[in-house]
């Protein structure tokens, strides 16, 4: 079997499209790089999703943290102690026998038990937490200047935060929110790990390395090959967010910019 | 019971790791600012790869990685002349003498095996982690105060041991309480690597086979003892914060730094 055959039956294996079957025996290099990297969707997919998602409730969080009131500022606070204090790990499993007890209740949560969207949802919660952390503390340290020059202006209210504070916020965090982009792409090997099943060997990257490490007794294969696919998605993170970090202090004096320096890797 | 213990393995696994892990981290700052070429090398590269790979797959390929890298390594010792390869086609061979744990082992040999093994790979991620917060820290340290030992007349391993180490805590402290607070959440994991631990436990009451055979008295409680690990992790954690404060407050005590400054001017 060639491997334009093998990327053809395998290429789409993670979405349940092209051979049913995995691999049992004789594996090939090509079909274990074809599986792993088509597990690999499933990563870019809880990634970018939890990603685009949790942004936005991280800006509210971290408002409602800089708050003055206290009913807003109490709440984030402790949404954000309780996802940052707590093993993602534990947090997973937590969610899906949560789903599970809740799925006995109603029909409509059958769908929060498969991975696609419980294990969505814990990983856009937690995302928001951490970059709610992080965006709280580019909040505090705005400069003051920037501030009394707004006021200066006559700007108030939403167009204050709108054109002057938010962007600087952004501006401020963006080298740590990179980190936290790579991060959150890292913890996604986790949910097939956790209590959320595979159904139909439907995984992630690291399930099918996993299955590969088993299967061959053989871990200096599979886990390079994921090791390899993650450091270019790292590296396009880190590509991506530049561009973005280029836009954001695009007012800047050329050497007053500061270089998203990629520093990646801690686990939750 | 058993869950009970399990609790204690993982206190045991933190008190065991977090010193073996600091040990680690020591040891590749040390080599990665050697004066040695490859010493160096070798420090930084230990660094940069273990932390530019996600993490998770590091704990799956090391158990099984460093398993056989022993058993390879005491076939090599105890049985020299054995013909056949060791890797056939999917399936590791070496010699009976060679296993590890030997075939007829009691079971605890077993379990203190995977735990030694879990430690082991804890230890070498955490400290690459802990190598570069302590190699930031040793640069942090002011380049006069090393003069000064110098002008003094001490020699580098002086210089190293009586000036540079003493200081250089207060500027690594930060980064290793965050460090420590990773570990913490890092033990769950632990029942990857086959470790009987409190997550292992928590899914093996009542678990989904378990319930329909055997009769509990009680519907499926699995989510009431992960809400307990929850909990239990959000009280170690702001435990930790606390007692790393007052580490910090108590290692800044004196220093030329702006958290003690803040505090000579503060008393």
């Amino acid at each position: 079997m060639s491997c334009w055959e093998t990327i053809a039956d395998y290429g789409l294996r993670s979405l349940g499209i092209g051979e049913r079957l995995l691999p049992r025996d004789n594996f090939t290099l090509c079909q274990q790089v074809v599986l792993i990297g088509s597990g690999m969707i499933w990563n870019v997919y809880f990634g970018v999703l939890a990603l685009c998602s949790g942004f936005f409730l991280a800006t509210g969080v971290a408002l409602g943290k800089a708050s003055r009131i206290w009913w807003l500022r109490k709440p984030s606070e402790w949404f954000i102690f309780v996802f940052r204090g707590s093993p993602l790990f534990i947090q997973f499993f937590f969610a899906y026998f949560l789903f599970l007890s809740l799925k006995s209740v109603s029909p409509v949560f059958d769908p929060f038990t498969a991975a696609w969207l419980g294990a969505l949802i814990v990983l856009f919660l937690n995302t928001a937490a951490y970059s709610g952390e992080i965006f709280y503390g580019a909040l505090q340290s705005i400069p003051k200047g920037d501030m009394e020059a707004a006021d200066a202006y006559g700007f108030t209210g939403w167009m204050r935060f709108r054109k002057i504070t938010w962007p600087t916020m952004l501006r401020l965090a963006w080298p740590a929110y990179t980190n936290e982009a790579i991060f959150l792409f890292h913890a996604t090997t986790l949910v097939y790990f956790s209590g959320f099943p595979a159904w139909q060997q439907k995984g992630d990257a690291l399930y099918y390395a996993s299955y590969f490490a088993d299967k061959t007794f053989n871990p200096f294969v599979p886990y390079p090959i994921l090791a390899g696919y993650f450091i270019v998605l790292t590296l396009l993170v880190i590509g991506l967010f530049g561009v973005v970090n280029a836009r954001l202090s695009r007012h800047l004096p050329q050497d007053a910019r500061r270089r998203l320096k990629p520093r990646p890797n801690l686990m939750r | 019971m058993s869950i009970y213990w399990s609790v204690g393995t993982v206190l045991l696994l933190l008190a065991i790791t977090a010193p073996t892990a600091l040990a680690f981290g020591f040891g590749g700052a040390t080599a990665a600012r050697s004066r040695v070429a490859p010493l160096r090398w070798f420090g930084k590269s230990y660094i940069a790869v273990v932390r530019g790979v996600p993490d998770i797959a590091f704990f799956l390929f090391f158990v099984i990685a460093l398993d056989q890298g022993f058993e390879w390594l005491r076939h090599q010792v105890k049985c020299p002349d054995w013909p056949d390869p060791v890797r056939q086609g999917n399936d590791f061979v070496v010699c009976d003498a060679a296993k590890l744990p030997l075939g007829n082992a009691a079971q605890w040999v077993h379990e203190t095996y995977g735990f030694f093994l879990a430690v082991l790979t804890f230890a070498i991620v955490f400290g690459a982690f802990a190598a570069n917060v302590l190699f930031g820290a040793m640069r942090s340290v002011p380049r006069t105060q090393i003069e000064t030992a110098e002008a003094y007349g001490m020699s580098p391993r002086q210089s190293f041991w009586r000036i540079l180490v003493p200081q250089m805590w207060v500027y690594a402290l930060p980064g290793l309480s965050n460090l420590w607070m990773v570990l913490i959440k890092a033990t769950p994991l632990l029942f990857l690597l086959g470790v009987e631990d409190i997550v292992y436990w928590a899914r093996e009451l009542g678990g989904s086979k378990t319930a329909r055979f055997t009769d509990y008295p009680h519907p499926d409680w699995r989510v009431w003892y992960f809400l307990a690990l929850l909990v239990f992790y959000l009280i170690f954690t702001r435990i930790s914060e606390l007692v790393l404060d007052r580490i910090m407050a108590r290692l800044t005590h004196g220093q030329a730094t702006t958290g003690g400054e803040a505090q000579r001017k503060a008393a």
